[in-house]
């Protein structure tokens, strides 16, 4: 495909130069991007909307919706959030870290824009097929039960546009080199997204391995599809296509490291091999979702759990080391060097890139990273399989981590790509504060449910008109309301996002930007402070002492966690 | 978000190397607790599955329900096999079917199976959880450890009636 891409010599794009980075940015690749984040934010607008009414009716006070229209807005939500908003802030990424941060145009803006619509339109198709109640099947759509066909080729679609988008991506890329528009390697930003890129390619393909056959047994042209392999086939891709966003947003960690205080990545061989583990492993991961599945054996899944010997988890071990490790580094160059915090202390608390950098790290790290290897344990998943210790986990790493880092990098790229002026700074450096606060209620409201025994995707845990009733306690209501509140609270955070976003763009003064940063009086961390410091050596001055006792902590945290869990798994039933 | 030299390739400082000697063990541990728990532990995901059909499932469910039946609940018959046998659980939209009477201590080989669309086996307020597909039958060797009533909820999406499916097993002393 990459030889189809590659640019004629006719080839012209049109550039102008930021002032801010000095970078010159394709025009071409500019409106790309401005057209697949805005496509990001009405799908952010619409899932956070189904959020809001799904959250209402678990909130068992509450109740809001009837069950068919939870079902139905349950399927919406997961798709509009989990692809279609991540999908195309990742297409946006993409387009940013290959044209823009490496001074090159983006090759054969024309197909982009194809890949936009068909995206686009697969999207809409999506959502208009399951408001239409022709396919209350969930996000996973498990066979043997049936949706239209039209919501499979909608997503089809969608994934067809994403792959067509990442092919383009590799093709930039292949001539920012060729035409030798940066100097040295890749930025390691670029690089998390390559890795993003790749681990996007199996991940598209191993969807339509799942529903193109799956389409055709909706149209009646084939017979039956085998729900096991369904399975299978279909955590290949869900599953990797949360791996992109995580891919992505380390990359964007330290992006946001970087603009807000200016930190270098500590040393490249090691978090450009994080990256390199996440493509190699993180794929097994998919059979997390079948570890009470009828049919493979404890070999299998363990092999499979254990991403072959948690190398995956190491990857995100690293960087969580390794960004904290340089956010210090950079803070004590400025003299911050007193005692094991006070860099953190003094950090810049009011910008909203880093407050969201900080607050996706910690609720990603902390409670979704450690639920996550946790519940992906073979055995112990018995006492978590689709229980809402799941939703608890993955909007921990989803929502907590990837949306607050996608929404912290948006305040920086208004400026820069936009153009336009950054209007309720005070709101935007709230914003990851109220929704980190939200989102963390929403976490731990689910998980302590979950670990209750509380179902997810249920409409009712009263289980009025059922046979039997099952003794949920009330405690796990109690948990059930505070995940409410605390729905309540994150989509304040993300209306105050959305009104930042859309009153900067359409109020928003046309002016360039001058600086980095958004509310600190400050010079820009990033090309300032950087440069002076590049292949300088960390000496004992400024080593990361405080980060390694943060993530000794963490650590601590993590092991506690785990192990009170074969605990509980060991006061079970026996089972074999 | 610079582009570094071309050399990056650089040895990694004190802390680095001891934070990866730290994570690479934790995920070495992380690893062995699965087979360990596989030769030691009591709780372990059952493996056994057999290729089946709805046809054949609901047959031998039924021979079972004819076979051991003791009562009637909620219109559900009460199934109390001995101990070591066979037992069947039907998962069908939206019902658990028979209702399973079961002595606490004693093993049984639990087969789970659907008729229809995938299903959840979620045993309450125990909290074990299987899935349960059709054309598979799972057979999941268990031990009770407590007496008392226990409800079989249904967490795997089985359209609209999915929360009104609800079973129940019941342990005697």
């Amino acid at each position: 495909m990459a030889t189809i891409a590659m640019p004629t010599p006719g080839d012209k794009a049109t550039f102008r130069t930021c002032p801010v980075t000095a970078l010159k940015v394709d025009l071409a690749a500019e409106r790309l991007i401005i057209a697949n984040a805005v496509a990001a934010v009405v799908f952010l607008l619409i899932g956070g909307l189904f959020a809001l009414l799904l959250a209402l009716t678990r909130w068992q006070a509450i109740h809001l919706l009837p069950p068919d229209w939870f079902y139905r807005i349950l399927t919406g939500h997961g798709f509009d959030m989990l692809v279609a908003w991540m999908v195309f802030f990742e297409v946006a990424g993409l387009y940013f870290g290959g044209a823009v941060m490496l001074n090159a145009r983006l090759v054969l803006p024309k197909v982009a824009w194809g890949a936009f619509i068909l995206m686009a339109a697969g999207a809409v198709l999506v959502n208009v097929i399951v408001l239409l109640g022709k396919a209350d099947v969930m996000f996973t759509a498990y066979v043997p039960l049936k949706a239209h066909p039209l919501f499979y080729l909608g997503i089809i679609f969608f994934a067809v546009g994403a792959l067509i988008a990442v092919i383009l991506f590799f093709a930039t890329l292949v001539t920012a080199k060729r035409e030798k528009t940066y100097e040295g390697s890749m930025p390691l930003v670029t690089y998390g997204l390559v890795a993003a890129a790749i681990i996007a390619v199996y991940t598209l393909l191993s969807g339509a391995l799942a529903f193109v056959p799956t389409f055709f047994w909706s149209m009646g042209w084939i017979d039956n599809v085998d729900p096991g392999y369904y399975r299978n086939l279909f955590w290949s891709f869900g599953h990797p296509a949360q791996q992109i966003n995580l891919a992505a947003m380390v990359a964007i960690w330290y992006a946001l490291a970087a603009i807000t205080v200016g930190a270098v990545p500590l040393n490249e061989k090691l978090s450009r091999s994080a990256f390199i583990l996440y493509i190699l492993f993180i794929n097994l991961g998919s059979a997390h979702h079948l570890l009470v599945d009828p049919g493979p054996g404890f070999l299998w899944k363990a092999t499979n759990t254990s991403y072959a010997m948690y190398l995956a988890v190491l990857g995100s071990l690293i960087h969580a080391f390794s960004i904290p490790g340089a956010v210090e580094v950079a803070q004590r160059r400025k003299g911050f060097t007193n005692g094991l915090l006070e860099w953190l202390r003094k950090a810049p608390w009011r910008e909203p890139g880093f407050s969201a950098l900080v607050i996706s790290m910690t609720l990603f790290g902390w409670i979704g990273g450690v639920t996550g290897v946790t519940i992906g344990t073979e055995q112990i998943n018995m006492t978590a399989h689709n229980t809402m210790r799941l939703p608890g986990h993955f909007h921990a790493t989803v929502v907590s981590g990837t949306t607050l880092a996608f929404m912290g990098l948006t305040y920086y790229l208004i400026p820069l790509i936009f153009r336009k002026e950054l209007k309720l700074k005070k709101w935007a450096s709230w914003q990851p504060y109220v929704f980190g606060f939200g989102m963390l209620l929403v976490s731990v409201g689910m998980i302590a449910s979950g670990l209750q025994g509380v179902s997810r995707r249920h409409w009712d845990i009263t289980f009025a008109g059922a046979p039997f009733k099952a003794a949920v306690p009330s405690t796990a209501q109690l948990m059930l309301g505070i995940m409410g509140i605390g729905a309540i609270i994150a989509i304040v955070g993300g209306i105050m996002y959305l009104t930042v976003v859309l009153v900067s763009v359409f109020t928003g003064k046309r002016q360039e930007a001058h600086r980095l940063t958004l509310v600190m009086e400050q010079k820009n961390p990033l090309v300032e402070d950087a440069i002076a410091v590049v292949g300088v050596e960390v000496d004992e001055a400024v080593a990361p002492k405080g980060t390694f006792v943060i993530v000794l902590a963490f650590l601590m945290f993590f092991v506690i966690y785990y192990f009170s869990n074969w605990w509980l798994l060991g006061r079970s039933w026996m089972i074999r | 978000m610079l582009a570094p030299e071309r050399i990056w390739w650089k040895p990694l400082h004190r802390m680095e190397k001891s934070w990866l000697i730290v994570a690479f063990s934790w995920c070495v541990l992380l690893t062995i607790m699965m087979p360990l728990w596989f030769f030691y532990g009591r709780q372990n995901v059952p493996a056994t599955t057999f290729r089946t059909t709805p046809q054949k499932y609901q047959q031998q469910t039924t021979a079972f329900i004819e076979q051991y039946q003791v009562d009637t609940l909620n219109r559900l018959p009460v199934v109390a096999p001995p101990p070591d046998s066979d037992i069947y659980l039907l998962a069908r939209q939206w019902q658990w079917t028979p209702v399973l009477q079961l002595e606490k201590g004693k093993t049984y080989r639990l087969h789970l199976s659907s008729t229809d669309v995938q299903h959840g086996f979620s045993l309450q307020p125990v909290n074990l959880n299987l899935q349960v597909l059709p054309g598979y039958d799972y057979v999941a060797t268990i031990t009770p450890t407590q007496s008392g009533e226990f409800s079989i909820v249904c967490n795997e999406f089985c359209s609209i009636g999915h929360h009104l499916m609800v079973g129940k097993i019941i342990v005697t002393e």
